[in-house]
């Protein structure tokens, strides 16, 4: 390959000196200032790696002159955040609920930071505004199965229900069918006489035997009258609001197999204050006691 | 400037330019690859990090197939806003015996690294069967089917064998009781002391009628989600200054 440089005729500048087949190559320099653009960026990396976390060294790091990491950044800029809200949130959560609540200042900022908090941890069982699902008791009534004052409430946003944390509520109904415990025609006649319990069907024939079976089977928990007992998680039955459904069906499905739901422990999930204000939320959307 | 070998007996010999162009490529590749060769001396041990159980490595199967990371993450970044909701930044260890690592880069759905025991089994079950009937504002696919499909468990030692080459520590016992650890971990019933030996944390699930589904296993994998690590232990938070981090 000639390697001879000469001038283009046409253009007046210098030729590479390559040519293929009689086809010459012109040395057009690049532009000036996009060469300068390119010097001013590798000059940048440079100093763009010294002073910031960049090359890998072995079982380390090159750590920057300037000493910025990404996690010492967030632990202060959380810190920051804390540190905002803190006289208020360190507050609420060191304060007993009873007295939060009774501050009117503090309950304003609690009521806010637990809208905040729901809308992220407890909505997706609880529903918006807590208004439950089947499955997930509401939070809106004063249907409560653990208790509905505001240490009751603290305390199982805490440690949940059967959320195998030490301090967790506790409760197994009996599996009165599936274990044979009653056959599955007392079943039925026990199932007919707690629906005549809210309003679903009225007294029949069967009423007085099925009575004998809830006195002898369930009253010990649900209650004589099937008011429940939240001390033992028992829920009412006389009431309108039915965790698994309100049908006959329902309440069949239940006695033969009965199924609790599990409330995880927030207690290692979420800050005392966040707890605190999450109760006063629950406590304020319509069924505290 | 002159080169010891000039421009044009390179391009004339096409060996000489193959090697010159082997050599100018394998550059760039080995600052790319070399740093991870020491990657096993630069993740941080943090403790309460251990491998998945057999039913999680499975149910991390269908998470894979089923293209979940193409909407959710597995990364808790280094911002504030992601801290107050999500909880502590990811960190390295966390996925240390992920191959491949779920970080992801899209977020249709939100970040599941710390969803592990932020819901019950029962929620994690009808949710994924039928996600609005929870959340009506979900757009999330329907995943009943799942409920439907024996898990096949036939894999279950060639992955775990996988996994050893790939460097995650099971042992032969690991191995050897593999079958039942993950019939341990899904059925409520079973004995579970052996399995929560192996894998403390493991949340047993709840397999209906002695089978064990694949949404058994993705929901025994989903409540593992950044419950190994307890961040409120003093000897976590010593490792992790240790690396120099935070």
């Amino acid at each position: 390959m000639p390697t001879k440089i000469e001038k283009d005729e046409y253009t007046g500048k210098e030729t590479t000196g390559h040519e293929w087949d009689g086809i010459k190559e012109l040395d057009t320099p690049l532009p000036r200032w996009w060469v300068n653009v390119w010097l001013v960026c590798i000059a940048f990396a440079a100093v763009y790696a010294l002073l910031y976390p960049s090359i890998p060294l072995g079982s380390t790091y090159w750590k920057g002159i300037l000493g910025w990491s990404s996690s010492q950044a967030v632990a202060k800029s959380v810190a920051e955040m804390n540190a905002r809200h803190a006289a208020l949130m360190k507050r609420i959560g060191e304060l007993p609920i009873m007295q939060v609540a009774a501050d009117p200042k503090l309950k304003e900022v609690a009521l806010e930071a637990g809208r905040i908090a729901f809308a992220e941890n407890c909505q997706p069982c609880h529903g918006q505004a807590g208004v439950g699902r089947v499955g997930y008791p509401p939070l809106d009534t004063n249907f409560w199965l653990w208790g509905g004052t505001l240490p009751d409430i603290q305390r199982i946003i805490m440690y949940g229900i059967r959320s195998g944390d030490s301090k967790a509520h506790e409760s197994q109904m009996p599996a009165f069918g599936h274990d044979g415990i009653l056959k599955p025609a007392q079943v039925t006649t026990v199932a007919h006489y707690v629906a005549t319990l809210f309003g679903i069907e009225k007294p029949g024939p069967t009423t007085a035997a099925g009575y004998k079976l809830f006195e002898d089977n369930c009253a010990a928990c649900h209650g004589p009258k099937g008011q429940g007992n939240q001390t033992g998680g028992a829920p009412p039955l006389a009431s309108r609001v039915h965790l698994y459904g309100d049908t006959l069906a329902a309440i069949e499905y239940q006695i033969n197999t009965p199924r609790g739901g599990v409330m995880p422990a927030w207690h290692t999930r979420l800050d005392a204050g966040t707890i605190n204000s999450l109760a006063i939320y629950v406590h304020a959307l319509g069924g505290g006691e | 400037m002159r080169l010891p070998i000039s421009q044009s007996f390179i391009e004339r010999n096409a060996i000489v330019l193959l090697i010159a162009t082997l050599i100018t490529v394998a550059i760039g590749g080995l600052v790319e690859v070399v740093p991870l060769f020491t990657i096993q001396t630069t993740v941080v041990k943090v403790p309460g990090i251990r491998p998945y159980s057999p039913l999680e490595l499975l149910g991390r199967q269908i998470y894979l197939r089923e293209g979940c990371y193409l909407c959710h993450s597995q990364q808790i970044r280094n911002l504030r806003d992601e801290v107050a909701r999500y909880g502590h930044p990811s960190i390295a260890a966390e996925s240390m015996y992920d191959h491949p690592f779920q970080w992801g880069s899209k977020r249709i759905g939100p970040d599941l690294a710390r969803v592990g025991g932020k819901y019950s089994n029962a929620w994690m079950y009808q949710h994924l069967k039928a996600p609005r009937s929870v959340v009506p504002e979900s757009i999330m696919p329907d995943f009943a089917f799942l409920a439907k499909h024996q898990l096949h468990t036939k894999e279950l030692i060639a992955a775990m064998k996988t996994n050893i080459d790939l460097g995650v520590p099971y042992t032969k016992a690991d191995l050897q009781s593999a079958m039942a650890d993950l019939q341990a971990q899904a059925f409520a019933n079973a004995d579970h002391a052996g399995l929560l030996s192996r894998y403390p944390n493991a949340m047993i699930v709840d397999a209906k009628g002695g089978e064990v589904t694949q949404l058994d296993a993705l929901v025994a994998y989903l409540q593992i989600l950044g419950r190994m690590v307890n961040f409120a232990n003093p000897a976590v938070e010593r490792a992790l200054q240790a690396q120099g981090g935070k």
